[in-house]
């Protein structure tokens, strides 16, 4: 593994339905048992801090973060609401909140924390904490998702996360809430006979899951607007999630990939991935290399890929 | 039992600094005032019902948004408290409200039968969105008449304009036979802004009536042509240039409840009374009362 401030950035999926009733489909109960991968993954990180990202908290006034020390709530889903209610205590990370706040607005955005009880933490935040951190043993932020923001706007929210996690000097898990595919079924469905809503919608995320699986998050990053014109219910002006991935990861494809599941919930492509930063990939392509900010000689590297009995060339790579 | 009626319908838009400027004791957040134009229409609106007997308040709100089917409140009381997403420095509402269960239940086996997908909405701990609680507050701060509070169907995003257009004019409908059927006076609220690009700055002092206005001369000109056409009575002309109104200003018709409100007024093609027109944070924000009696005249 690299060694990077962010140990880890794992994708999920935000639908209330592997929390509430896995048992219910059989797909549903592989996508909860990958949050529990994922949850042990990050376990065996040293990561001090959770970053949350969650599309399904859409904000107006800039970027908003979460910063109320425990929220705490019995929460109901607005559209399925007859799966029950989920009882919620959370622990947030006000300090490292407002450091966020402070990056993003030296980069030049409008930005705020939020600290009020009863705040409406909105459902796939709700699943990813309950199921991801159950026992709150590490602290964590919520990040919204402005509705207007395009891909500028992101990448910079995301390099004034990043800024964040280097100023405070923790180690951090970077968790992004998003469906890869998001078309609902608009009618009621049997459980058991979820599907992905299109084949079209199908294959375009198994084509993101390939490049994910290989750790190619750069390459996903600048395929956003593509995947948001096929596979999107165009809710909102783009599909960001990889974009502030990428942006607090380092816009590159150094990761070591592992697709935990990926599953129709209710009709949406439900993908649970982690990403850990690697000291190599198999790469060839754009985006394989780190972003050097200095040129320090030769870096050799597609000659690399025709000799591979070179081997690793870490002395001579640009660091 | 005598034919229920609808005694009244409006636009009753729901920003929450409407609230926020009032003062009112169920929000934690206190401000200095703002936004009087349109505060003082809402009192004009309250004014013009103060003659009207009604039981019941039913409100079709944006926010509460769902993409499988249309949902209806199904338990008779909820209290909480309602903080709103995007402005929670100014909205944190304490609510304590009635449901009439047997007329939404009505709406929604109405809407059923007219082929429309629906679903009652029974859990306990549901928190009523800003939206509904915003509009009820400015229209009966009194709280002393029960509601039916009716999500919004976003088939919108997943087919067209026009797509949510039928949907909306069919549950107009079946709302309308329902409250015939039950005998009751109702009041129906369409709970929405019209032009809706927002500002995405709020100034240092969110009510500094200095800084408010409309985000752009286009969104001022569309939302006039359809209050002109309410004016002028001319509801289905409007309907008819809804998805191009909704397209071309980002409006919050979008959620379809002022194309549910025509449609259970039966399209009126009498004046509709205009009590204020005003923005906040840049939207377009009218507040219109339909009188069926002016259709008798
Ligand atoms: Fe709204």
């Amino acid at each position: 593994m690299r060694d990077d401030n962010v140990r880890k950035g794992i994708l999920v999926p935000g639908l209330p339905h592997p929390l509430l009733c896995p048992e219910k489909n059989e797909g549903w109960q592989r996508v909860r048992d990958a949050y529990e991968k994922a949850r042990i993954e990050i376990e065996e990180t040293d990561a001090e801090i959770l970053v949350i990202y969650s599309t399904f908290w859409p904000s107006i006034l800039g970027h908003q973060v979460q910063a109320y020390p425990e929220p705490e709530w019995t929460f109901v889903d607005e559209e399925f609401h007859d799966l029950g209610s989920i009882d919620y205590k959370f622990k947030m990370d006000p300090e490292f909140a407002e450091l966020i706040v402070d990056k993003s607005k030296e980069r030049g955005l409008h930005s705020r924390t939020v600290s009020y009880y009863g705040f409406p933490i909105d459902t796939g935040s709700i699943v990813a904490l309950k199921l991801l951190n159950p026992d709150n043993r590490i602290p964590a932020v919520i990040v919204s998702s402005n509705m207007y923001a395009n891909r500028a706007e992101s990448i910079v929210l995301g390099k004034s996360i990043r800024d964040a996690i280097d100023e405070s000097g923790k180690k951090a898990a970077v968790v992004v809430i998003s469906a890869l595919s998001n078309r609902l079924h608009t009618v009621e469905i049997d459980p058991k006979d979820d599907k992905i809503h299109s084949l079209k919608d199908h294959e375009w995320n198994l084509k993101f899951l390939e490049y994910l699986e290989k750790g190619r998050l750069e390459d996903v990053s600048q395929l956003s607007r593509q995947f948001h014109n096929e596979a999107r219910v165009p809710k909102v002006v783009s599909f960001k999630p990889f974009w502030i991935m990428a942006s607090i990861m380092g816009q590159n494809n150094l990761y070591d990939g592992n697709v935990l599941a990926y599953e129709p919930v209710w009709g949406t492509g439900s993908a649970v991935v982690t990403l850990t930063p690697a000291e190599d990939t198999a790469g060839d392509l754009e985006y394989d290399e780190d972003d050097p900010e200095f040129f320090k000689g030769d870096r050799e590297v597609l000659d690399f890929y025709e000799q591979p009995s070179m081997g690793s060339l870490e002395e001579r790579d640009g660091h | 039992m005598s034919k229920g009626e609808i005694v009244m319908g409006a636009l009753a838009p729901h920003p929450p600094h409407l609230v926020y400027a009032d003062n009112p004791p169920q929000n934690e957040a206190t401000s200095e005032g703002g936004w009087e134009e349109l505060r003082w229409g809402y009192e004009r609106l309250r004014e013009s019902l103060s003659d009207k007997d009604y039981d019941v308040i039913i409100v079709h709100t944006p926010h509460w948004a769902t993409f499988i089917g249309t949902h209806f409140l199904g338990i008779d009381s909820f209290k909480s408290l309602s903080v709103d997403p995007i402005f929670p420095n100014l909205f944190r509402y304490n609510y304590d409200l009635k449901v009439d269960v047997e007329l939404s239940k009505a709406i929604h086996d109405n809407a059923a039968d007219s082929g429309l997908l629906v679903k009652m909405m029974e859990n306990p701990d549901f928190r009523i969105d800003y939206g509904t609680i915003t509009s009820c507050h400015l229209v009966n701060p009194e709280w002393n008449k029960p509601i039916v509070c009716i999500s919004s169907n976003r088939s919108k995003f997943y087919f067209n304009s026009e797509v949510m257009q039928a949907n909306m004019i069919k549950l107009g409908e079946a709302t309308r036979k329902a409250v015939e059927a039950s005998g009751k006076k109702a009041l129906l609220l369409s709970s929405n802004s019209l032009s809706h690009r927002h500002f995405t700055v709020e100034p240092e002092v969110p009510e500094d009536m200095s800084k408010e206005h409309v985000t752009n001369h286009n969104q001022y000109l569309w939302d006039m042509k359809m209050i002109n056409l309410m004016r002028d009575g001319k509801t289905k002309e409007m309907i008819d240039l809804m998805p191009d109104f909704t397209e071309q200003t980002v409006a919050e018709t979008e959620a379809g409840s002022l194309t549910w409100l025509m449609s259970a007024l039966n399209f009126p093609n009498y004046k509709a009374t205009v009590h204020a027109y005003g923005t906040v944070i840049g939207t377009g924000n009218a507040i219109v009362g339909w009188d069926p009696r002016k259709a008798k005249i």
